[in-house]
Order: C-alpha cells, then sequence, then structure tokens
C-alpha cells in the first residue's frame, strides 16, 4: 500500500465518521417526525428522503454540482458568507454524502420510532416526564437498536459512494480521493494488484459489517415486541 | 373536588360533559364502549385537547378563557390504562423509581406502595416476564409511586380474564379504603362499578344521562343501568352480629332492616357493601310462611316500569330508607296489583357482599 493509498483509507473513514454523525443529528428529528406525524406532506417528505435509493447517484452528484456551485443559489450563499466552494472540497463531500446515505439513517430510526407505542410515550408524561425527558428516558433506550442499525448502514453507504463523490468531490489526493475513487484510478492504471488490495479490503469490511448488524438486530426484534 | 366542562366534536357525535366529581372516593365513568368515557379521563390528565375547563381543588389545568393549559407532565396525576404499559427497558423497580424520581418534594416512600399492591417479589423483574395481574398492579403502584393527587382508571381490568380480575380487584378496593386519594375509574363493567365506585355518571353518546351517589342512580329504573342482568342495588350495611351455628352473619342495612348472609370472615363492626340484583328479588302480598327464604324485608312499592323483555317488569321498593330493585314478570305484577303506595315484602334470594 502506497502512501496516497492510506490517505485514501483514512480519508473514508473520515468521510464516513463525520457524515453518519451529522446524520444522527439531522435525521433523528426527520425520522420521529415521519413516524409521527399525520400530516398530510408526510409522502412527500419520505419520498424526498427515499430518493437516493432509486436516483442514480450522478443524477444527484449532477444537480448537487449546480447547486452547490460558484452560479447555483447554495453556492452563492456559501460564497456570500465566506465559506468558499464546496465542489471539490473535503466539506462539499460532507455535504453530498449525508444526502445521498440519508435513507440509510432516516429509515431504519423511522421504524424505531414507530415501534414505540404511542401509550409508552404518554404513560411516561403522566409520570412527569416532560418531552425531552421522555426522548433521553424511552425513546433512546427504546430506540437503541435502531440507531445502531442507523449508524452502521449509514457510515457502511458512505464508504461506498463513488458516483457522487465522483461528480461532487472529484479525485484530488487528500481532499477528495476516497477508497472507490482510488481504486477506479488503480484499475483505469492497470495497476490491478493494488485495485485487489483495496478492493478486497472493502469485501472484507462490508462483510464484517453486515454479519456484525445481522447479529445486532436480532435484539431489535425482541426490544420491540416487548414494547408492544 | 374535580370540576371539568369538556366539549369535543367526535365521528358521531358532539361530547359535551360538565363534571362535579367530589374529592374522595371513586368515582365511576359508566356507560357502552364509544360513549367518550375514555376521551373524558384522557382531557383530564391533558392527553387529549378538549374545549373547556378542568380544576382540581381549585388548581387550575386547563381554561380556554384565560388560555391556561398545564401539559400532562405537570398534572399530579396517576394514570393506569388497560394494556398497563410498562416500560419494557426497565424492570419492576426501574418503572417504580422512573415516577418516584420525578416527583420532586412530594416524593413518596415506595414501601408501602409495594406493599399495598402486593409486588415486593416482583421488584426485580422484567415487565415482560410478568403475568397480565401483575402488569396491572405494578402499573398502578407505578401510577402511585408519582405521588398523585388524582389517581385517573380506564378500564384497568378490562384486558384480565375472570381469574386476573379476581387477582386485581381487592387491591383497587385497599386503594380507596388505605388512601384517601380520589379516583376517577372509567368502565362498562356494571359488576366492578358496583363493587368499586361511591359516584356514578352515566354516558351516552357524549353526553351524561345520570349522575350521583351509586346506590341512587342504581336504584333508577329510567336507566341503561336497570336493564341487563347486572341490574340492582348497591346498599351500605355494618356486619352487625355473627350466628357461629350457621355460619351467618347479620348486616345491619341503615336504621331500620337487615339481612342475613355467609360469613365472609369479617370482624362486627366491618362497613360492607351489598349488593341485591333485581333478578334475585321477589315480591309478595303477605309474609310467606313455609320458604326457604331467609331475608324478607317489609316495604312500600314506589314505581313500576317496564325492562327490556316485554314479559318482565322493574319493581322499586322502598324498604326503610333505601330503595331496592326487584325485576318480576309483569303477569305477577299484575296479580299483585302492585303499583305506587301499596304494601309488599320482599324476598331477597342472594345477598352479594363486598368489601
Amino acid at each position: 500500500m502506497t502512501p496516497e493509498d492510506w490517505s485514501a483509507v483514512r480519508l473514508t473513514a473520515q468521510l464516513a465518521a463525520l457524515t453518519t454523525l451529522l446524520l444522527l443529528i439531522v435525521g433523528t428529528p426527520i425520522g420521529w417526525w415521519l413516524a409521527r406525524t399525520r400530516s398530510r406532506f408526510k409522502p412527500l417528505v419520505a419520498s424526498l428522503v427515499t430518493m437516493p435509493l432509486v436516483l442514480p447517484p450522478s443524477v444527484m452528484g449532477f444537480y448537487l454540482l449546480l447547486l452547490l456551485g460558484p452560479q447555483g443559489p447554495v453556492g452563492q450563499l456559501t460564497q456570500a458568507l465566506g465559506l468558499g466552494r464546496l465542489p471539490f472540497s473535503f466539506a462539499g463531500l460532507v455535504v453530498a454524502s449525508v444526502l445521498y446515505s440519508m435513507p440509510f439513517v432516516v429509515q431504519p430510526l423511522q421504524q424505531a420510532f414507530e415501534a414505540i407505542p404511542e401509550r409508552t410515550l404518554e404513560a411516561a408524561a403522566t409520570l412527569r416526564a416532560g418531552p425531552w425527558d421522555r426522548f433521553f428516558s424511552v425513546v433512546l433506550p427504546l430506540a437503541r437498536p435502531g440507531f445502531l442499525t442507523a449508524s452502521v448502514l449509514g457510515f457502511a453507504h458512505t464508504v461506498g459512494e463513488f458516483g457522487v463523490v465522483l461528480m461532487i468531490g472529484g479525485n484530488i489526493p487528500g481532499v477528495t480521493r476516497v477508497l472507490s475513487v482510488a481504486i477506479y484510478g488503480h484499475v483505469e492504471a492497470l495497476e490491478f494488484e493494488a485495485a485487489h488490495r483495496l478492493a478486497a479490503g472493502m469485501v472484507v469490511f462490508a462483510m464484517v459489517v453486515l454479519v456484525a448488524l445481522y447479529m445486532l438486530s436480532r435484539p431489535t426484534g425482541r426490544a420491540a415486541q416487548a414494547a408492544r | 373536588m374535580i370540576e371539568a366542562r369538556l366539549r369535543l366534536p367526535r365521528a358521531d357525535f358532539l361530547l359535551d360533559v360538565e363534571l362535579a366529581l367530589p374529592g374522595q372516593g371513586v368515582s365511576a365513568l359508566f356507560g357502552p364502549s364509544g360513549c367518550g368515557k375514555t376521551t373524558v379521563l384522557r382531557a383530564l390528565a391533558g392527553l387529549e385537547r378538549a374545549a373547556g375547563r378542568v380544576a382540581l381543588d381549585g388548581e387550575v389545568w386547563q381554561d380556554d378563557a384565560r388560555g391556561i393549559f398545564v401539559p400532562t407532565h405537570r398534572r399530579a396525576i396517576g394514570y393506569v390504562i388497560q394494556e398497563a404499559a410498562l416500560f419494557p427497558h426497565l424492570d419492576v423497580r426501574g418503572n417504580l423509581d422512573y415516577a418516584r424520581r420525578r416527583t420532586g418534594a412530594a416524593r413518596v416512600a415506595l414501601d408501602p406502595v409495594v406493599e399495598l399492591l402486593g409486588i415486593g417479589a416482583l421488584m426485580a423483574r422484567r415487565s415482560d416476564t410478568l403475568s397480565g395481574g401483575e402488569r396491572q398492579r405494578v402499573a398502578i403502584a407505578r401510577a402511585l409511586a408519582a405521588a398523585p393527587r388524582l389517581l385517573l382508571m380506564d378500564e384497568p381490568l378490562a384486558a384480565l380474564d375472570a381469574a386476573r380480575k379476581a387477582e386485581v380487584l381487592p387491591y383497587l378496593e385497599r386503594l380507596h379504603r388505605e388512601l384517601a386519594l380520589p379516583i376517577v375509574y372509567v368502565s362498562h363493567a356494571i359488576d366492578e362499578v358496583a363493587r368499586l365506585a361511591h359516584q356514578l355518571v352515566l354516558l351516552e353518546r357524549g353526553r351524561i344521562v345520570a349522575a350521583g351517589a351509586l346506590c341512587e342512580v342504581m336504584a333508577r329504573l329510567d336507566l341503561p343501568t336497570a336493564r341487563g342482568e347486572g341490574a340492582g342495588v348497591v346498599l351500605d350495611a355494618t356486619l352487625a352480629e355473627r350466628d357461629a351455628q350457621w355460619q351467618l352473619v347479620r348486616l345491619q342495612v341503615g336504621a331500620d332492616f337487615s339481612l342475613w348472609a355467609r360469613d365472609p370472615g369479617l370482624p362486627p363492626g366491618r362497613a360492607l357493601r351489598v349488593r341485591l340484583l333485581a333478578r334475585d328479588l321477589s315480591l309478595a302480598c303477605e309474609p310467606q310462611q313455609g320458604t326457604s327464604i331467609g331475608n324478607q324485608l317489609q316495604g312500600v312499592v314506589e314505581s313500576v316500569a317496564d325492562d327490556e323483555h316485554p314479559a318482565l317488569a322493574l319493581v322499586r321498593v322502598r324498604v326503610g330508607a333505601s330503595p331496592v330493585v326487584a325485576r318480576l314478570t309483569r303477569r305477577s305484577a299484575h296479580a299483585l296489583q302492585l303499583a305506587p303506595g301499596a304494601p309488599v315484602w320482599v324476598q331477597v334470594k342472594t345477598v352479594a357482599l363486598m368489601e
């Protein structure tokens, strides 16, 4: 492994970790809202969140590029705020990854929240627990398996993204060259051995993550059952 | 004193009730499924937003006119529902502590509550390993651990089979006997109401049909409570003397009559509740000789009303100061020429004792 390959591994881990953290913060209220709302906008919001599952990454990347680019509304805003341009930067990658991995975090959270019966939360309210107290003392512990699933899926999916990264981040070593892009570069350059090292590592990583996930998701079923 | 004035449009009727319940004893909200009784209870708890006003002992919990709405977690209530809704991630002790930790200055000692509900042996158990009856007892204990000034119970026995009901009922009776805590009890089971309630509010399609002391409401012939197998009166009695030879006790009802019943094994002087079902009473113009009926009471007919089945009639008889209700065939009522003011003898076949 070359120092450049290691740099790609490090960058990928940083990107995935930061994205997962941001997604847990953003995805929790969205998942909660989707699980509890009776709003007629629910299908619309749910569809928006799910879009990255069905859209080709290149389509998302293309529009994000336009949106974040120097002429795009978000791009103009970030420049006006002195944040500079997001495309072809690590920050841009994070923004794109957050949007792209959103369904993988929001959906497990939403399902975990939906499995908590309304009457359990009402019981907490009648026992003097205010809204935040209820969230931390009842929702969090009961939805913990959902949070685990969401974290693992969000992290793993961000590690595995390629199309969006290429569109929005390009291939700048140490800045935006993540593992999937590095592998692509090795293959293009016919460096199959180097590509193998990274690709096999990814396969092992994916396998470990999924096995861990399925082992974790067994207690999910039991906790959900008990809550019912 | 619980005061409430609540209005809420429902799918097929308007809930519109005005309640004034005493600050002690058990007040039952009774009515068929879907009459709005659970909604009333939820509005008292602040779980449902109806228009109007709610106050407990002068402390206003809701007053739309003044823009006041105290959220559920700031109302000093205990709330028990059919499904218990224990926290599955906590054991029994954790469930009780959850309530107790959040009560601030009013913090109660858990031991008496645990003792009252008989759950000492369950403290380390997880809620999913409890039986239905145990779960319900823990739910009641948890509600009490929240140091409530008002206990709201929504059909706490409805999800239990007969054996589990019999297991939990005595604990409910102990509640009001040992705690000076007003209880509002929602039920559609007249047997539970007859056993537990002191006040009875009858609801039908979102409106109050009748409200008052249990004995008075149960003795009215014009109400749904007078229909069906559960029809009958509930009387307050005192265990006056014991007949050791025949294992019987004499129960003094009011000042002027008494009933013999099976010895419940309680000490003399003990206050008891007696239920006389309309179907267990028969009437005669003269005292009967050579009958197996041990209780014959002299009274005066107050009113006669049609029962559900056209062959049957309900007759209300005043015995001393207490009204009792008998169910007869209309032919018998006609043959005995029962009319208001007629003197009759009431024969009581069965006396159901309740603590």
